[in-house]
């Protein structure tokens, strides 16, 4: 024995058996489409949906995509500040939005451009934020698709507390939260399940997990499958295969349902890959490897829709070729719009602080405004 | 001598605390393998281990609590938050219990620990990452708060930090960390500048002109513009804000008779509040003219296409300079 070990078997500890550390197995997940397109089918999760619904679902998945392209690029020729891309992630996204009614509500992070798509957001509006020419600036309730929160977690409570109302309005809809991985380390995504939970509120906790929390991995955030971990407060957790768009689907659409008929919040872990960098502002291979990103290319959400709907004789390539064409207009439309946004003039600065007047901002707003007429009044002499 | 940036001078200040104490960690989002987003912490974790830099759990609040707990087992944290605006979720931690943890103990406990915070805008950035909060930390008894403006300063203001038995929040200017200055390595911590001390940056003598961290830069390139004009400009780096340096700041204005403060965060109830206030009373008799501030506007940072407009820059400065020196 080493001296340490001496040590070790003397200390108190070492009379009592260790506690089993908790295992991180790799779960069962919901899937009703194999990374190879196959259609398969699970117990509690059938789901029947029209030939026009599917292609319907791929269309969303190669726009949302396609979308995030043309922002990746606007960025890169200097158009945009920041991008946070979805890639990787639309089934996730398009799968959740999709199983939504109108009147239910969802609370986004900064990267639910796909769930954006699917409430018939501009997405227009979402460039703004990332251009630098507002902080979000869209009208929540026109789509019921709440401004995107940037410090991580926060929004949940919001959903929570949206929840709250819904129910104390007897209303039947249910309210979404999104979130990542990483936010389930905050307090206040914490605080969210304990108050869904206390209050019985119609919510549903959607967290993407892509795997990473910009450069931290997974297992920096939690030692158990992070669905798991809704059993401690008191509501189901369910883990579905984020790139699988049916299978999210399914387990929304039935989550949701619960929450309007009162049954309460659920957590759902979409198992999922963030095939690029956190934001354009970020360089993965500083942290992680090449060959996760290779495995996971191989689980493509898009790919997989397609080859079932090929596979089957849902979609034909004439259908494929006119998303595709569709998408281009799309992306032109992006680019042409993201080019025509005027920049904010400067006293606008000083609008909406407040509901009613604000003496000392409308001096310090004159005050600005009396000093920038010095310049005009000096260029115009020149 | 060597050539280094503000973010290396800081890298560079971990570095000397930790191979200097063994107790030294440094903590927080991303520092490890990718070293910071902003790379300040680059290399540590390789050199120091996972044990000294710890990637933590995406919690702030987690990130300072734990670090109390460091602390009062001994170690020195250094936290990194990894924007000014991402501070707020550990607020209570910082401002219920480090702040006040000493005192509750009567002096029975001391808690070291450092809190690094990327400050200010300019960078373009989104919402919630250009923000200016010392005012609230500085209002806050039993913290330190100091601003390091340039490289020099970033290298000895950590180790300085890190060496105090109180906790210092310690505010790095994100715009400024890619400036460069050259550092004497022969230098010790005995030469530098004391932590709470401020430094004449440039000798003038017809009006004072006191800021701190980013703004330290733009307040010298107004100096250097108003000498073509004649007028002589003299730049206070106020550096540390909790305490306040008001002996180095009240030399300087009993001999100019004016003062303009400058800071990025809105003018009102900011750091230029209690420096003017204390300057007035400290200086009446000296003073030719009321003491102007120039900063932000009391709205929300705004989106970063107006930036610009917000942030005070040059021409903000010596239009306050000229309104000081015709009153
Ligand atoms: C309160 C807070 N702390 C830190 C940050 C900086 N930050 C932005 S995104 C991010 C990682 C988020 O990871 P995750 O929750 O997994 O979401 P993902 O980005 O992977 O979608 C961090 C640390 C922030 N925005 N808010
Ligand atoms: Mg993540």
């Amino acid at each position: 024995m080493t001296d340490s070990a001496v040590a070790a078997a003397a200390s108190p500890q070492a009379a009592h058996p260790r506690l089993a550390r908790p295992v991180s197995d790799q779960p069962e997940l919901v899937q009703l489409l194999t990374p190879e397109g196959e259609r398969v089918e699970h117990p509690d999760y059938a789901i029947d949906l029209s030939d026009d619904e599917l292609r319907g679902l791929y269309r969303d998945l190669v726009l949302v995509r396609r979308v995030d392209a043309e922002a990746t690029a606007l960025q890169r020729q200097g158009e945009l500040g920041i991008w946070a891309s979805l890639l990787g992630q639309e089934a996730a996204q398009v799968g959740s939005g999709r199983a939504m009614r109108a009147d239910d509500y969802a609370f986004p992070t900064y990267r639910e451009h796909g769930v954006a798509w699917c409430r018939g957001v501009d997405p227009l509006n979402l460039l703004g934020l990332f251009r630098g020419v507002n902080h979000g600036g869209w009208d929540p309730n026109e789509k019921n698709f709440h401004l995107y929160t940037i410090v991580i977690g926060a929004q949940t409570l919001h959903a929570t507390g949206y929840a709250m109302g819904v129910q104390k309005d007897g209303a039947e809809s249910a309210v979404i939260a999104y979130f990542g991985d990483g936010a389930t380390s905050q307090g206040d995504v914490n605080e969210a399940f304990i108050f869904a939970s206390v209050f019985n509120a119609p919510v549903v906790f959607f967290c993407q997990n892509n795997q990473w929390a910009i450069s931290e991995p997974i297992e920096k955030q939690t030692r158990i499958p992070l669905y798991r971990r809704a059993m401690g407060f008191g509501f189901p957790g369910i883990r579905v295969d984020g790139n699988d768009v049916l299978a999210c689907l399914a387990v929304t659409r039935a989550a949701l349902q619960n929450a309007r008929e009162g049954s309460g919040p659920t957590l759902i872990e979409a198992y999922t890959y963030r095939m690029g960098a956190h934001t354009t502002s970020d360089d993965p291979t500083r942290y992680r490897l090449s060959d996760e990103l290779e495995s996971w290319k191989l689980k493509d959400p898009v790919e997989r829709m397609k080859a079932y709907l090929s596979r089957n004789g849902i979609a034909t390539q004439a259908y494929f070729d006119e998303v595709e064409r569709e998408s281009a207009e799309l992306a032109a439309y992006v680019r042409k719009g993201c080019l025509e946004m005027p920049d904010p003039e400067p006293l606008s600065i000083f609008e909406h602080v407040y509901a009613d007047r604000h003496p000392l901002l409308e001096e310090e707003r004159e005050q600005f405004a009396a000093y920038l007429e010095t310049f005009e009044r000096a260029e115009g002499t020149r | 001598m060597a050539t280094i940036t503000l973010a290396k001078g800081i890298n560079m200040g971990l570095r000397k605390a930790m191979e200097n104490d063994p107790k030294v960690l440094v903590m927080g989002e991303d520092v490890g393998k990718l070293g910071g987003v902003f790379r300040v912490t680059d290399g540590l974790q390789k050199d120091f281990g996972e044990d000294r830099v710890i990637d933590t759990p995406l919690a702030e609040s987690g990130i300072v609590g734990t670090a109390i707990g460091l602390a009062l087992r001994g170690y020195r944290p250094v936290c990194e938050i990894q924007f000014d605006g991402f501070v707020y979720p550990a607020f209570d931690q910082i401002v219920s219990q480090l702040a006040k943890m000493r005192a509750r103990a009567l002096g029975k406990v001391s808690l070291p620990v450092v809190i690094r915070i990327p400050v200010g805008g300019g960078i373009g950035a989104v919402e919630h990452h250009s923000e200016s909060n010392e005012a609230y930390f500085a209002h806050t008894a039993g913290l330190k708060v100091v601003v390091c403006s340039n490289p020099v300063d970033a290298f000895f203001m950590t180790q300085q930090a890190i060496a105090t038995d109180d906790p210092v929040i310690l505010y790095e200017p994100k715009r400024r960390y890619w400036e460069k200055a050259d550092l004497d390595e022969s230098l010790t911590l005995e030469d530098a500048t004391p932590l709470h001390r401020a430094r004449v940056a440039r000798e003038g003598a017809d009006i004072t002109v006191a800021a701190y961290g980013p703004v330290v830069k733009t307040a010298m390139e107004a100096a250097t513009a108003a000498d073509e004009e004649g007028k002589s400009i003299e730049v206070i780096d106020l550096r540390t804000l909790s305490p306040l340096d008001m002996p180095t700041l009240c030399a300087s204005v009993e001999k100019t008779g004016r003062l303009v403060v400058v800071h990025e965060a809105p003018v009102f109830l900011g750091m230029g509040a209690e420096v003017a206030a204390r300057a007035t009373e400290a200086c009446f008799y000296s003073l030719e003219a009321p003491v102007m501030r120039v900063g932000g506007f009391g709205t929300p940072y705004p989106p970063s296409r107006v930036e610009e407009d917000y942030l005070p820059d040059l021409d903000r400065i010596l239009d306050a300079v000229d309104r000081s020196l015709a009153f």
